[in-house]
């Protein structure tokens, strides 16, 4: 395959990036977008150019840090999957691939497609955990939790921190992450006791690191590579509620 | 030099206790003055800084990911192993002791492995606290699976992402110690090497990588849970980044390397395609639960696989495990696949898989209940090859997977390094030469959670009247001009090869002659080769840019330079042995019936290896290994 490609390069956060035009000609259908990406780096550092970087680890869809818009959507147009579980075969022989980092406020570019994340985990040290120090515990088995609650915990648990619900949005809204969290523990008896501490610092959290409010438009479960539903974000709305209206 | 295991006396299943009792502690007061340097944050290095720094030691703790639930734990995906014995179907502490060292085959410590079993039980209370979603029955037990080379259910899970769960439980903890400020995290930031003052480690110097600057980081203590070396083989289900680079330079500065050549290959791996490939996808061993492995009777078969009549089908490992069948332990599964593929019978364009076929269990149980149990991987599956798999079988091939080597440890997790301690896979101890399924999870959060804080103070209580050793003591100045010299020179070659190209080099070197099996020839020369891959690599490599940036090609390079010298120790090591145990089989000892043949006479021991130089041959040290309360037998599972 023949893929044209223009991918973003950056050189960092206070320097004006630009799409750069590139050509690979030998692509095989059967490569991920990440390998294909890899070809490109090769040919590149042997013409003593510098690569693209790209964030990846895993390459198997789960730990969340590949990241990139491809063609305007996050992790690129199949639905489900991570840019690392993309293939070429899903694109045209002699296609033109835009490539660009995810874009937010919140996510400042490292360099080329590489953004800074570590809002997230911001948020998540505001209150998404239960408090809970080695040692404490009692018999796992004391605790009894329905097949339901159980499964319904694990779907918003799920979420792997791509920050593609982010850049989704048109306002960079982390709404579908922190609730996703939200909801996780809030459904299990062990977390509901910090429930509404929890809800309160981590929307406050959220808002500080300069995240948008959520655009209900919904986009951000259509892109989500985990499928997080927004149910999770009316979740977050009604924790966020009753804790306030309880609040003192 | 003489190991010392450090193995208390006693009944085995009051050893631990035992320790716990008699261990010094260190008071809640003092412990302020103690920092502790934890690198790594997967589920070793997670649970270790957070209950750590529960206990009120202040912890520094690195990853080189860009947040710490990204580490690699997230990836396991089957389960944990507890003996919690919740289905009644005959498990207890001792079973699960005696599976897992009849599984390592008879290569490691009695007491260890008890103390891991023990421990198992600890393990599932704390992850269902900290929110943990386990599979659950309806009515609100937990529920389990079974996994290889075991006859009971022991294994809990969280469908088949148990690794991404438990590794956010871990991780909420130690964001819970950060918000705190009882926790200073560095992520992006990579340990390049470890100082160690007087002979006991007191920390290291680490580069960020969005920066580039070299920094010094001193504490009274270092751990090391940075994981495997698997991606040493290039391809494995590893993640890109794992790497072997902080556990060498430890090496280098005297902690001895044990077993390194014991690399499990897993069986139930996507097979390559092409040679761009970057990565082998796991698939959960939870899937042999249902899965039947089969080739075709008929060599170079040309039919689907569904139109392969059934008694075309040869079920290998029904056929040569009756007892354990398709659960048979990973590396006879791997090995009798690789028997199965070099004979021909392989399936798949590049006929390098065999099958995994559902059709049985759909049938009986219904799509449904597949789905719910393995529906992710499934679904994955699918992403990656766009074949389904509900309706024509997976085709699988064996994998490079985990490392039963590391740096060898004392029953404390102490290296022989004093106040430098490894964790989790980065260590070689409860796994003897082949891990069972779902008790690399267990091993990291037991080794974190329950075992270093206990002896981690018991080692500490001795530093707490002793000089405090600073950044500005002349060694962590030595040692950073060294990591300094090291980054600049690989930025200087300036050749024509990427270090990419030497690392698939090395990887296909290392799979062939020091991989599913091993010969003193196919050894004898792979050391050579590797040799000589080393001089050009310091002559041809090209890394862009430089050592003051963000540079991802500076940063494989770095761990390739460390491949290039642990793959010839790895080869060392699969040479002095001469017998097969577990995933380390050598052609030349077999059965008639080409099973591992062991030599408990001569090679009772762990291989632990003391760096001597890059133009010397590494120095054994051997630990025999003791076994007090079990007979070593042959490992039958026909």
């Amino acid at each position: 395959m023949k893929i044209h490609l223009k991918i973003w390069r950056q050189q960092d956060a206070k320097t004006k990036g630009k799409l750069v035009d590139y050509m690979l000609d030998q692509v095989d259908h059967h490569m991920s977008f990440l390998e294909m990406m890899d070809t490109l780096n090769e040919q590149l550092i042997v013409k003593g150019e510098m690569p693209v970087e790209f964030d990846h680890d895993c390459r198997e869809g789960i730990c969340g840090t590949c990241g990139m818009m491809i063609n305007g959507q996050a992790h690129g147009p199949v639905p489900g999957l991570t840019a690392c579980q993309l293939h070429m075969r899903e694109f045209e022989d002699g296609a033109t691939i835009y490539v660009e980092p995810f874009r937010a406020k919140a996510f400042p570019v490292k360099r080329d497609l590489k953004v800074d994340r570590s809002s997230f985990d911001r948020i998540i040290q505001a209150g998404g955990f239960i408090t809970a120090s080695t040692g404490q515990p009692a018999e796992a088995n004391t605790l009894l939790i329905t097949h339901e609650s159980a499964e319904s915990a694990f779907d918003s648990a799920a979420c792997i921190g791509c920050g593609a619900c982010v850049a989704t949005c048109k306002n960079s809204s982390a709404a579908l992450f922190t609730s996703a969290k939200i909801s996780h523990l809030a459904k299990l008896p062990q977390g509901e006791k910090e429930a509404a501490k929890r809800v309160l610092k981590m929307v406050s959290r959220m808002d500080e690191e300069g995240f948008g409010h959520c655009s209900n438009t919904e986009a951000c479960e259509v892109e989500c590579p985990q499928g997080i539903s927004v149910l999770n974000i009316a979740r977050m709305n009604w924790e966020y509620t009753k804790a306030n209206l309880l609040k003192d | 030099m003489e190991l010392d295991a450090k193995i208390p006396a006693g009944p085995l299943e009051n050893k631990w206790s035992h320790y716990k009792a008699q261990a010094k502690l260190v008071n809640p007061a003092n412990r302020k003055k103690l920092p502790v340097i934890v690198v790594g944050t997967g589920l070793a290095g997670a649970s270790a800084a957070a209950s750590l720094a529960e206990q009120g030691y202040p912890v520094t703790s690195f990853c080189f990911q860009d947040s710490a639930r990204r580490a690699h734990s997230v990836a396991a995906q089957g389960g944990v192993n507890a003996a919690k014995n919740y289905q009644n179907d005959g498990d207890s502490v001792y079973r699960m002791f005696y599976d897992t060292l009849k599984g390592g085959d008879f290569r490691a410590r009695e007491a260890n492995v008890y103390r891991l079993a023990e421990c198992s039980l600890n393990l599932i209370d704390q992850a269902v606290a900290q929110g943990v979603p386990f599979a659950r029955e309806y009515g609100g037990y937990l529920s389990n699976r079974s996994f290889g080379g075991v006859q009971v259910s022991r294994t809990f899970y969280a469908r088949g992402q148990t690794g991404q769960q438990l590794l956010l439980g871990a991780y909420q903890a130690l964001m819970r110690q950060v918000s705190l400020g009882k926790v200073i995290l560095y992520s992006r930031h990579e340990m390049l090497d470890l100082v160690v003052v007087e002979g006991k480690a007191k920390g290291i110097i680490s580069r960020n990588l969005d920066t580039g600057v070299i920094e010094r980081f001193a504490a009274e203590a270092v751990v090391v849970a940075t994981g495997g070396f698997g991606k040493i083989y290039y391809l494995s289900t590893l993640a890109m980044g794992c790497n072997g680079s902080a556990i060498w330079r430890a090496h280098k500065r005297g902690a001895l390397m044990a077993c390194p050549s014991w690399t499990q290959i897993h069986p139930t791996s996507l097979p390559q395609s092409g040679d761009y490939q970057s990565k082998l996808t796991l698939m959960s061993e939870s899937l042999r639960n249902d899965g039947r492995i089969w080739v075709p009777k008929l060599a170079n078969e040309e039919r689907a696989a569904n139109d392969i009549p059934e008694q075309e089908r040869d079920y290998y490992l029904e056929r040569r495990y009756p007892s354990f069948g398709n659960l048979a332990p990973r590396d006879i599964s791997s090995r009798a696949a690789k028997e199965r593929i070099d004979a021909g019978f392989g399936v798949g364009a590049q006929k390098n898989a065999v099958y995994l076929d559902f059709s049985k269990a759909i049938k009986e149980q219904g799509k449904d209940k597949i789905k719910e149990k393995y529906g992710n991987l499934f679904s994955m599956y699918k992403k990656i090859t766009a074949d389904d798999a509900y309706i024509a079988p997976m085709k699988i091939s064996p994998a490079a997977h985990f490392s039963m080597g590391g740096l060898w440890v004392d029953y404390e997790l102490m290296t022989t390094i004093p106040g430098l301690f490894a964790i989790g896979e980065a260590n070689f101890a409860d796994h003897g030469a082949n891990r069972l399924g779902a008790n690399s999870l267990l091993q990291a959060c037991v080794d974190g959670y329950f075992i270093l804080p206990y002896t981690l103070a018991n080692y500490l209580s001795g530093e707490l009247k002793k000089d405090k050793i600073t950044v500005e003591h002349p060694e962590f100045e030595r040692v950073e001009k060294e990591v300094v010299t090291q980054l600049n020179e690989l930025c200087q070659i300036k050749g024509t090869k990427t270090a990419d190209y030497f690392h698939k080099k090395l990887g296909k070197l290392l799979y062939d002659k020091c991989g599913l099996s091993r010969s003193k020839t196919g050894l004898t020369e792979a050391i050579a080769g590797i040799k000589t891959l080393r001089a050009e690599f310091y002559k041809e490599l090209i890394v862009p840019g430089s050592a003051a940036e963000i540079n991802g090609e500076l940063e494989k390079a770095g761990r390739i330079a460390d491949y290039l010298e642990i793959a010839e120790l790895m080869c060392h090591d699969a040479l002095s042995r001469e017998e097969s145990c577990g995933a380390h089989f050598r052609e030349e000892y077999q059965t008639a019936d080409g099973e591992a043949l062991r030599d408990d006479k001569n090679y009772c021991y762990v291989s632990a290896w003391e760096w001597a130089g890059i133009d010397a041959a590494p120095v054994l040290h051997p630990e025999p290994l003791e076994f007090e309360f079990i007979k070593l037998s042959v490992r039958s599972y026909s």
